[in-house]
């Protein structure tokens, strides 16, 4: 027998099993990336939180805006991306069960660790103090923003990966519906890459110019493709959430997706409507005029839309499946929900803190209404409210399934994994409700000390801080125990029961079809590009029309 | 697409209550010209100094009894300094930076606007009450950002 013979049945026998043992390890290495970015990123917030309430003194030597950027990124941009890239490559490989190579996945996590990491020394070195949103004419060491770049172009692949395998998914299943979490997995990545084209632009311009290629930089232009970049930053973020929520929530109670085809209609508004929406970040920004940032004021109420079909959706679920279980009313179905299973409670927790984000988001987004609160800690109050708190507590508690899914071993120390959520929660609320105070008192953001030499307009500031120490102290500790639960169960010598699934919530029988144009990816993708281009046109185009300077670059740290 | 009756009636209530929103913020942009500060003026950031009206930084009073007060930002202060304003003076702030992006607050007051290098700020406010008044940079600048603050005193 010749040797080709002999290895071809050892070829033909790498199956699905094999497979999903080969995804496990790729989902592994982003969850647990994640996960250090979170403990790493949480304890540069704590020193923060401190330094704020002036209960320490961050030294000199590794100030206070160092620390600042190293929390902002990590947390922002490192924690979030890779945890988003994991939960949507499991998502999306499961969802479509296929005997597959996970060289393309490997190729995205490892670019995106390297870019990860060369941001993140560059900070940590003290050479790129200039925060998460990296304001020209501040201007860092080059390979802070070649980092960011490259983090950047390793979702690229990752989402290349995970649209491969929804192309792949109909062309050999033609009239099938994508399956529902490979569709928002899609959905959140064809946004993202329309998203990330600004940040890369933006890049563009700012790297030449931190290497000396260029001798100033259009200030207004950066920031305005910052957040173009910035605010669908916001929406991978929730539409993360909402595939958590969708898909993964009802199983925990036996329920169902409330409707398939209202699912899909949220993702593609989400898609369409969450990118040209950036300028209400820029509302007090000079050099653009009145009538754009109405005409965005307008788009981003646009965008609220499919959140309030998302939140009539998850209640739906919750009702619905109470009932079948013979519970009535609101609170027999509130009571009857499973607020034991921390997958549960983290999400619906974490639901809980959105009611406050969603308002105070609208105020933000409310044009003239957001002098009052604009570059105040009532932003920062309400970025960790959302980010911080539906986002990433809906993470941690879809990680308490997703780490057992993955690691094939059972969840280690369940009830400290239960209480982490409700202490996370308790500190969330103190910490935010005191910064949205705080902001309504006047006092400014991204600033290392409130008290301005005792002047009398900032005497009000100080107990604020105390209370956002005190709640920050507490998520700190929450998130330590989250990273014991997540580094245990990587090591508990308990197998689980069910190795290789993560149940996803199927659809109610009685739901209706989604129309099938809802599953053509492209045209919405189109549709998303043409309308920020409508929203961004005119706004860069006046700027450019007008005289405008460039600057040169400055270090002022 | 079929939509549940309760979803229709929920779906009716938020848009409702966003178009009630968007009523309110534009009927008062329009009517009592509440809008954000969008003042489209550039201005060399090298040639400041040298720049009519921030040659001469400070408050001037206008023909016709309103005022003008005239601040160039730079790491890390404002100039003037200690401006002092008359009670009821209603007052039009424009702000440029020298270097990069600051921000301009007047915290309990409606003063607060982004001031970016080349571009010129403007806000305005009528100022009711005596009182001293602190003026923040409320925008990360530098190491020396928490410094950044001056007063306003009106009387």
């Amino acid at each position: 027998m010749s040797a080709a013979a002999m290895r071809a049945p050892v070829r033909s026998a790498y199956t699905r099993a094999h497979a999903v043992a080969h995804e496990n390890i790729l989902v592994t290495a982003h969850v647990y990336t994640a996960t250090a970015a979170l403990v790493i990123g949480a304890f540069f917030g704590l020193l923060q939180g401190l330094s704020r309430a002036n209960a320490i003194v961050i030294p000199a030597s590794f100030d206070y805006y160092r620390v600042l950027t190293a929390h902002g990124v990590l947390m922002a941009l490192v924690f979030t991306t890779f945890f988003i890239t994991g939960l949507m490559t499991f998502a999306t490989y499961r969802s479509i069960p296929r005997v597959r190579s996970v060289t393309l996945g490997w190729a995205g996590y490892l670019v995106m660790l390297l870019g990860t990491i060369v941001t993140t020394l560059t900070i940590l070195s003290g050479n790129a103090t200039v925060l998460y949103t990296f304001y020209a004419p501040l201007k860092a060491h080059p390979a802070f923003y070649i980092g960011a770049t490259v983090l950047v172009a390793g979702t690229w692949l990752v989402a290349a990966d995970l649209l491969m395998n929804v192309a792949w998914f109909q062309k050999n299943n033609p009239g099938k519906r994508i399956p529902l979490p490979a569709f928002c997995s899609a959905c959140t990545f064809v946004m993202w890459i329309i998203a990330t084209i600004g940040v890369t632009l933006e890049m563009g311009l700012l790297i030449p110019w931190s290497l000396g290629w260029t001798p100033g930089i259009d200030v207004e232009l950066t920031r305005m493709l910052f957040w173009y970049f910035g605010h669908p930053l916001v929406y991978f973020w929730i539409m993360a959430a909402y595939l958590i929520w969708y898909n993964v929530i009802p199983t925990t109670y036996n329920g169902k997706v409330f409707s398939d085809a209202l699912t899909r209609l949220s993702f593609i508004m989400l898609l369409v409507l969450s990118t040209p929406v950036g300028l209400h970040h820029q509302f007090l920004d000079p050099g653009i005029s009145a009538g754009w940032k109405w005409l965005h004021t307008v788009l981003t109420y646009g965008v609220v839309i499919p959140s309030f079909m998302t939140a009539f959706a998850i209640f739906a679920s919750f009702e619905i499946a109470a009932r079948r279980a013979g519970k009535r009313g609101f609170l027999g179905t509130i009571r009857w929900l499973p607020w034991k299973d921390p997958v549960f409670s983290g999400s619906a927790l974490g639901m809980l803190l959105f009611l406050i984000g969603g308002f105070g988001g609208i105020v933000n987004t409310s044009y003239s209404m957001d002098v009052l609160v604009h570059n105040t800690m009532w932003i920062v109050g309400h970025f960790h409210v959302t980010v911080g708190g539906p986002v990433a507590l809906s993470f941690i508690g879809a990680a308490y399934r997703l780490v057992p899914a993955i690691t094939g071993r059972k969840l280690f120390a369940p009830k400290l994994a239960l209480a982490q959520t409700y202490i996370y929660f308790v500190g969330m609320l103190i910490m935010s409700v005191s910064m949205h105070v705080a902001g309504l008192l006047g006092s400014p953001r991204r600033t290392s000390d409130v008290t301005y030499f005792g002047a009398a307009g900032a005497q009000s500031w100080h107990v604020e801080m105390v209370g956002a120490a005190v709640g920050g102290t507490i998520i700190f500790i929450s998130i330590l125990m989250f990273a014991v639960v997540a580094v245990g169960t990587r090591f508990k010598n308990e197998r689980a029961e069910e190795r290789d699934e993560l149940a996803f919530a199927g659809t109610d029988e009685q739901a209706m079809q989604a129309p099938p144009v809802l599953d053509k990816l492209g045209r919405w993708a189109a549709l998303a590009i043409v309308l920020a281009l409508v929203a961004y046109a005119g706004p860069i185009r006046d700027q450019l029309s007008t005289p405008h300077y460039l600057v040169p670059g400055m270090r002022t740290w | 697409m079929h939509l549940h009756r309760l979803e229709r009636i929920w779906l009716t209530f938020g848009v409702g209550i966003l178009a009630v929103f968007l009523a309110t913020v534009t009927t008062a942009a329009i009517v009592d010209g509440f809008v954000p500060p969008s003042h489209v003026q550039s201005i060399d950031p090298a040639k400041v100094a040298q720049t009519p009206p921030f040659d001469k930084p400070g408050l001037h009073k206008l023909a016709n009894g309103s005022y003008e007060a005239y601040y160039v930002a730079e790491i890390f202060s404002f100039t003037p300094h200690h401006l002092q304003i008359p009670l009821g003076a209603h007052v039009t702030f424009y702000v440029t930076s020298l270097d990069v992006v600051h921000g301009f607050s007047v915290p309990e007051t409606g003063v607060n606007t982004m001031v970016t290098p080349g571009w010129v700020s403007t806000v305005s406010h009528t100022f009711r009450t005596r009182g001293k008044f602190l003026l923040v940079c409320n925008e990360y600048c530098g190491i020396e950002h928490q410094t950044m603050a001056d007063s306003i005193e009106v009387k």
